[in-house]
């Protein structure tokens, strides 16, 4: 027995009893709308015990009896029920105790995976360093999962749940993130019926749709001469070009509104959508042209050399060979430029007055008054949302490989 | 091909370029022509038309311009084939400060109108009329009538004066192309007291979010640098907040932190961390004191950094996973083989083979968030001891309608942006290009 192993084999079991007390109380409370008063203390006396309790039945060498997790587990599960008395999320048993159960069972069986997991190497006796930091790390990248799981995901299931609440139970109770059936399916869904209804962001859907592809197309139409020009083709001032298009990602857009502003306002292009479908291109082609000229570089020329003994013009080796192959990243530039435009909000904003041709940004943006609830505001944050998410989840593969290969604006 | 040009060609590297190489040339100027010129126009023109902006008194209402307005109406209440009528229009100088230049009407009289009466600044020719007014002071008003008699096809048709609109010329001196300029921009941003605090705030936006984006990166990497079931699934997760609007996810963020309804203050409160509701967006600083010195935590500003080093992590986080599976595992088992413990793998191996993407990381990202505007303008408007100098160009442009200033902030912005990229230029690393 060594002070210092008995005294992070505790630490071990109090840091995960706390965390998982707390992460389970407050997901319950999000769940089932009564507020849980999570037991950190209990929780962490039962999780040092337990985790002691596992270690030592772990290295003792008395064969027979129940495994070391099983004995921990119960032990687990014993003291905390004694030193909450029986009320370990702080609510009466008798209150959503199905929601009760399955938080019991989650909190015992992760407790003790997580003892399970990050204690097995260790022992009540001398511990080497290497051993003691197997355990650093399994905590901190324990904590760490917990951690980045729900800060990245607690802002989109509130966003999500937000948007099918009613202003009253809104009010009533903010924690209360359940779903409720009982209003039937209109009752749950009616802030999106009305965005669609009332507040036309089925227009709002169509022109984000239009601008977007249209700023695809006319990137792609831009940036792939101009990218075979920069990788292919030799001539004076090569380099500097492929490299000064970066420079262009360095300017932010604020600086360029003021300007744009002033002349679109004056041709008469400041409220239109041609005006935003000049400006959106000219931001995402830099990026296009430089993901483009970067896999077109990597196509062996050997090809395009053959297609031009044949007799095929620059332009028909083009078509008929380059473009071809570098489908892949023709796709991944192209949904690329499509969250661009999609998510863009600046300009948008500086420059579309007229609710006719609102982009789903600009119309989200319109949401954002004292006289609209919130809920419409998380509904239209969620229908801006989704089309880009589901982009993203259906062509993973092809938008990562994009991202690392062409850098990002952003 | 002549024969001096073969024979250059053959002693060696031709030193001039010969016709296929000028084809080519001329091939690629042309495939490049269209995105210069259309880069030319929305990015560098702006840039420069920044300066030129920034030195001048131009107010958001002076975009403007002066013209001349007219209205053209029928009067005389004509019946019947033959009677009387007047066509009148009635001219107005939109400004009231302004005089505009060489203004002439054109217009077609309606058919059936016979025209007995012009006035003299107007000639007609058939039914073409051309009213050359000249030089009309600011405020200026005047009628043109034009005497004359219907016939039924006047009566008959709905409205005759509509079938042609009037078009009107003139030159009026146009505050964005004139010659007036000023420095009071400049005078006036500079000597704002905010004007430095601004700076303050935008440096201490700059460096930590771009720190935290990239810590949380590196620790999001080391998460997922490991093999096991829905690893695929967490890295898609992990990219949800870049992905998504930044609309959806800022105003998600202000409805969570939102102190009377928001989902964390409630938390907070109902759990009894705090007593009262905490204005995360709302509020400049909290005061606090450590042995007895008082000092003050600014609240707002740092929950705006939260926001974007959660909004950004994903990307480091990428660029970081990817260099990280790219190094070469026999490293860390000789090093496992003599007995290195994970914290020094991490620290001797891991960290200097990651050290080009993270310099690399942290130059992009700085610039970047030095230059981001939607995330604050949508959590706070800058509000609150959060205003960065690009949300002071929106402020100063748009919220105060004072165009001239805007650019100004613009220009500065600009000028620190140049230096930030020179500096980075000299020291960067160049084994590791993005």
């Amino acid at each position: 027995m060594r002070p210092g192993s008995v005294l992070l084999t505790a630490i071990t079991g109090l840091i995960w009893g706390v965390t998982a007390m707390v992460v389970i109380g407050v997901t319950l409370t999000l769940i089932t709308g009564e507020v849980a008063l999570p037991q950190a203390t209990a929780a962490a006396v039962a999780g040092s015990l337990s985790s002691l309790i596992f270690v030592w039945r772990q290295s003792s060498t008395a064969a027979g009896g129940l495994p070391a997790w099983a004995l921990s587990a119960s032990v687990l599960f014993l003291v905390l029920m004694a030193a909450t008395f029986a009320a370990p999320f702080g609510l009466p048993l008798n209150k959503e105790p199905v929601w009760q159960g399955l938080a019991l069972i989650a909190f015992i069986f992760g407790v003790t995976s997580a003892n399970h997991l990050s204690l097995s190497g260790a022992s009540l006796g001398a511990m080497t360093r290497y051993e003691r930091e197997v355990v650093y790390i399994c905590i901190a990248k324990g904590i760490g999962f917990v951690l980045f799981t729900i800060v990245v995901a607690l802002p989109f299931y509130v966003m999500v749940m937000t948007s099918l609440k009613s202003q009253q139970t809104l009010l009533a109770n903010p924690l209360d993130l359940s779903i409720d059936f009982s209003q039937g399916l209109y009752g749950l869904f009616r802030s999106y019926v009305e965005l669609f209804t009332e507040f036309n962001f089925g227009r709002y859907l169509l022109v984000s749709t239009f601008v977007s592809i249209a700023t695809v197309v006319l990137t792609l139409a831009f940036s792939v001469p101009g990218a075979y020009a920069v990788s292919r083709l030799r001539f004076p001032g090569q380099a500097f070009l492929a490299r000064s298009v970066l420079l262009i990602y360095m300017v932010p857009a604020i600086v360029l509104v003021i300007p744009l502003y002033a002349v679109f306002s004056q041709l008469g292009l400041r409220n239109t959508l041609t005006g935003l479908l000049i400006v959106y291109p000219a931001t995402t082609i830099p990026v296009a042209l430089y993901m483009l000229q970067g896999y077109f570089r990597g196509l062996p020329s050997e090809l395009e050399e053959a297609g031009l003994m044949d007799g095929l013009s620059r332009i028909g080796v083009i078509l008929k060979i380059t473009l071809p192959l570098s489908l892949p990243a023709l796709a991944s530039v192209s949904l690329y430029v499509f969250m661009i435009a999609w998510n863009e909000f600046l300009f948008a904003f500086m420059f579309l007055d007229d609710p006719d041709i609102f982009t789903l940004s600009r119309g989200v943006v319109s949401l954002n008054s004292s006289e609209v609830p919130r809920q419409h505001l998380m509904a239209g944050a969620v229908i801006a949302t989704v089309p880009v998410l589901f982009i993203f989840l259906w062509f993973e593969r092809f938008l990562v490989q994009g991202l690392t290969a062409g850098s990002v604006k952003g | 091909m002549s024969a001096t040009d073969q024979q250059s060609v053959s002693s060696g590297p031709p030193k001039v370029i010969g016709p296929m190489q000028r084809r080519e040339m001329w091939l690629a100027y042309l495939m490049l022509a269209p995105t210069f010129a259309i880069i030319l126009m929305i990015v560098a023109g702006p840039l420069l038309a920044n300066f030129w902006i920034s030195v001048k008194p131009v107010q958001l209402a002076d975009l403007r311009p002066p013209t001349v307005l007219v209205n053209e109406r029928v009067r005389g209440r004509p019946a019947a084939d033959g009677d009387e009528a007047t066509l009148e229009y009635r001219l107005r100088n939109s400004s009231r400060t302004e005089e505009i230049r060489n203004v002439v009407v054109k217009d077609q009289v309606p058919a059936g109108f016979n025209v007995a009466v012009v006035p003299d600044v107007c000639a007609l020719d058939g039914r073409a009329l051309t009213c050359t007014i000249g030089t009309v002071e600011p405020g200026w008003s005047e009628r043109l009538r034009l005497e004359g008699t219907v016939t039924e096809a006047f009566l008959s048709a709905n409205r005759p004066e509509r079938a042609s609109e009037p078009e009107v010329s003139g030159d009026a001196n146009n505050v964005l192309t004139n010659f007036d300029f000023t420095f009071e921009n400049f005078q006036r941003i500079f000597s704002a007291d905010e004007f430095w605090s601004v700076l303050r705030v935008t440096f201490y936006y700059t460096i930590f979010g771009t720190g935290g984006a990239l810590v949380l990166g590196l620790f999001a990497a080391q998460l997922l640098n490991t093999v096991f079931v829905g690893r695929g699934f967490m890295r898609g997760l992990f990219l949800f907040p870049y992905v998504s609007p930044v609309i959806a996810v800022a105003f998600t963020w202000v409805v969570l932190f939102d102190p009377f309804s928001g989902t964390v203050n409630a938390l907070l409160t109902k759990m009894g961390v705090v007593s009262d509701p905490i204005n995360f967006f709302g509020q400049r600083a909290i005061e606090y004191s450590i042995f007895g010195i008082q000092m003050e935590f600014p609240l707002a500003l740092t929950t705006v950094i939260a926001f974007e080093a959660w909004r950004y992590f994903p990307l480091s986080f990428l660029f970081i996973l990817a260099r990280m599976q790219s190094i070469n595992t026999d490293m860390y088992e000789a090093a496992e083989m003599d007995g290195a413990t994970p914290l020094q793998q991490f620290w001797y191996l891991s960290l200097p083979q990651l050290m080009g993407i993270l310099s690399v990381l942290f130059l992009l990202r700085f610039i970047w968030t030095f230059n981001k505007f939607d995330d604050i303008f949508l959590l706070t408007g800058g509000n609150a001891g959060t205003r960065t100098l690009t949300v002071d160009v929106y402020e100063q442009g748009f919220a105060l309608s004072n165009l001239g200033a805007g650019a100004a902030v613009a220009v500065v912005v600009f000028v620190v942006l140049v230096t930030f990229a020179t500096l980075f230029i000299r020291f960067s690393p160049k084994e590791e290009g993005l």
